[in-house]
């Protein structure tokens, strides 16, 4: 009994690992040979760089032909100012829709709400036109805007849910000693929030920061392209050149992967609390 | 609503009401409605217009929707596009969710050790960007770096190999597998938190009753999770009828070879926006967005009103 249920466990265990191999694989592959030469590229793909195979010589490149570090701020600029507005504009929505609640609140909900499911993409030949007349078109701005109207939806959906999770006393007891609403959201609520906003950070920030749709359609010069559009386009024009192209896909993925790793528990508790259904 | 109206709202007067939803509701309802509400309606209706030469713009009424399906020169792409997002999204569904499935099942025994680990490494891929993905994937499946050749010799199956990516029996589903092997880790969480929802006693009582596992997780808890599957399956729907990325960078807005890969994502974004064999046609591209988004509406509506309804009876 006791040596079937080792043998289960150990079973159970391969598979898993056999798993995160393949989901783990294909990363490693491309960063570990982004640090080797050419030649090591192609002779001996799967081993590690060494003292004779390393070569930063892709990087080099990399920073010398695109404007990565550009890139780099722009993605930075577009997805912390929209994801500041999105926590901020979000929070004081959901607060409004569970706390006045109104004759067609549930309306307003509902309609807030259309964007989970709908995609703004299809919008995206009206939108154009939109920030072609404004003159925004090929500015930071205009995606922010785009990226605040994706993210709200989620926002304030999860948000909602969690506002109302909150005990009534607190806010009744700052009522009752006549705090202003403004100061009962900004100053009593808006802290409590903080286990919702990670969750919520979490899934603004990755959809903004890996799109390539608007970019595309609403940025044509090198100064406003973001990181994942920008790579792309390097990829594009120097696929032959695979130091460069390794080089600038780890680059992609490193500060992915490092806030993944320092945010994954409140990225995963805000999953599997069912917070998001 | 037949909700009672809270008291706070009750006693406050209607004017500071009002100046108080402005101010909260008011940011995110204006963005939103310019953002996202909006060009969508003004999308549909630019779909019943068609451009002149002069720049301008007629109305045309339904002719454009009568060209997309109809004029072979717009159907035969179009229905090409529909009928290649239909395999995409049933190999997503033949694939992704019962390996998500499995996952989640094994993830949820009761004492894994290393549960966490696992966890964080199953959902990596899944934030990386659709552009990374396709690169290391394109590049890894490449006869010319061989490390996909390699590994086949490696266990005896050396001769299976293939350039799949270039050719046009094959280039559609191994996109779809490269997005399968990204997107995975969605089916796996959701289903992960609905089966740690699943209360012990039910899971106990069938144990004393002698269940093993397995039988515990087919008989009892699977049903139990299938409307988190179902919700998994429209998340699925939605994404890949709206996808577009992965096959643009890994193809090119040509979705090639031969336009094998093509699917609606592409089709509307060579139509609106051109490319190296015709101009860019924003009525047109209306046209294939709206029907995108019918498209859609089809999916979400088949969840809401027959998969989650029927589901509901089966749930607590």
């Amino acid at each position: 009994m006791f040596l079937e249920q080792r043998a289960r466990a150990l079973a159970v265990h391969a598979v898993l690992i056999a798993y995160s191999a393949l989901a783990l694989g294909p990363i490693l592959l491309v960063v570990m040979n982004s640090f080797k030469s050419r030649n090591a590229i192609f002779g001996s793909p799967l081993s590690p760089p060494d003292s004779s195979t390393f070569s930063l010589i892709g990087y080099a490149k990399v920073f010398r032909a695109s404007h990565i570090v550009v890139y780099f701020e722009n993605s930075l600029i577009v997805t912390l100012v929209s994801m500041g507005l999105v926590l901020l504009f979000g929070a004081m929505a959901a607060w409004a829709l569970s706390e006045y609640r109104f004759r067609g609140s549930t309306a307003v909900a509902l309609f807030l709400s259309i964007g989970i499911m709908v995609p703004i993409r299809l919008g995206s030949v009206a939108i154009l036109n939109m920030m072609r007349t404004a003159g925004l078109n090929d500015t930071l701005t205009a995606l922010i805007l785009v990226y605040i109207a994706q993210g709200l939806p989620m926002a304030i959906f999860i948000l909602s849910e969690f506002i109302q999770q909150i005990p009534m006393d607190l806010r009744d007891a700052a009522r009752c000693d006549g705090v202003p609403e403004t100061r009962i959201f900004f100053e009593v609520i808006a802290p409590l929030l903080r286990p919702a906003i990670a969750t919520v950070a979490v899934f603004t920030i990755v959809p903004i920061w890996n799109d390539l749709w608007f970019p595309l359609i609403l940025t044509s010069s090198d100064s406003t392209h973001t990181i994942t559009l920008g790579v792309q386009q390097f990829l594009g024009q120097y696929i032959t050149d695979w130091n460069s192209v390794l080089a600038a896909l780890s680059m992609a993925i490193l500060p992915v992967v490092v806030i993944y790793v320092v945010f994954s528990r409140q990225l995963i508790a805000g999953l599997t609390s069912g917070a998001v259904k | 609503m037949a909700e009672p109206v809270p008291q706070v709202v009750a006693q406050m007067p209607k004017a500071k009401l009002i100046g108080l939803l402005a101010l909260f509701l008011g940011p995110s309802v204006v963005i939103y409605t310019a953002f996202s509400i909006y060009p969508l309606l003004a999308t549909m209706q630019l779909s019943t217009f068609t451009g002149e030469s002069g720049g301008g713009v007629h109305f045309v009424g339904l002719a454009n929707f009568v060209t997309l399906l109809t004029d072979s020169l717009w159907s035969t792409p179009f229905w090409n596009a529909l009928k290649n997002n239909m395999i995409f999204f049933a190999i997503h569904m033949a694939v992704q969710n019962p390996i998500g499935i499995a996952l989640a099942g094994l993830l949820s025994l009761p004492g894994l050790k290393l549960k966490s680990f696992y966890r964080t490494v199953f959902f990596l891929p899944t934030m990386l960007s659709v552009v990374i993905v396709g690169f290391s994937w394109n590049l890894i499946l490449s006869p010319l770096w061989g490390v996909a050749k390699g590994a086949l010799t490696a266990v005896g199956l050396g001769s299976w190999f293939a350039p799949w990516l270039g050719l046009e029996s094959t280039a559609l589903v191994t996109l779809a597998l490269m997005s399968v092997w990204q997107f995975v880790g969605i089916p796996m969480m959701l289903i992960y938190a609905a089966l740690l929802n699943i209360p012990d006693e039910l899971v106990d009582a069938a144990r004393v009753d002698g269940l093993g596992q397995l039988r515990i997780f087919f008989h009892i808890k699977l049903p139990l999770v299938l409307p988190t599957i179902g919700l998994v399956s429209v998340l699925t729907f939605v994404g890949n009828f709206n996808a577009f990325d992965l096959i643009y960078s890994v193809k090119g807005a040509l979705a090639g070879p031969n336009f094998a890969s093509d699917i609606l994502g592409t089709f509307f974004y060579r139509t609106f926006f051109g490319n190296q064999l015709q101009l860019g046609n924003p009525t047109m591209g209306a046209a294939v967005a709206t029907v995108m988004f019918f498209i859609i509406l089809i999916g979400v509506c088949v969840y809401l009103f027959v998969v989650q309804r029927r589901m509901r009876r089966y749930t607590f």
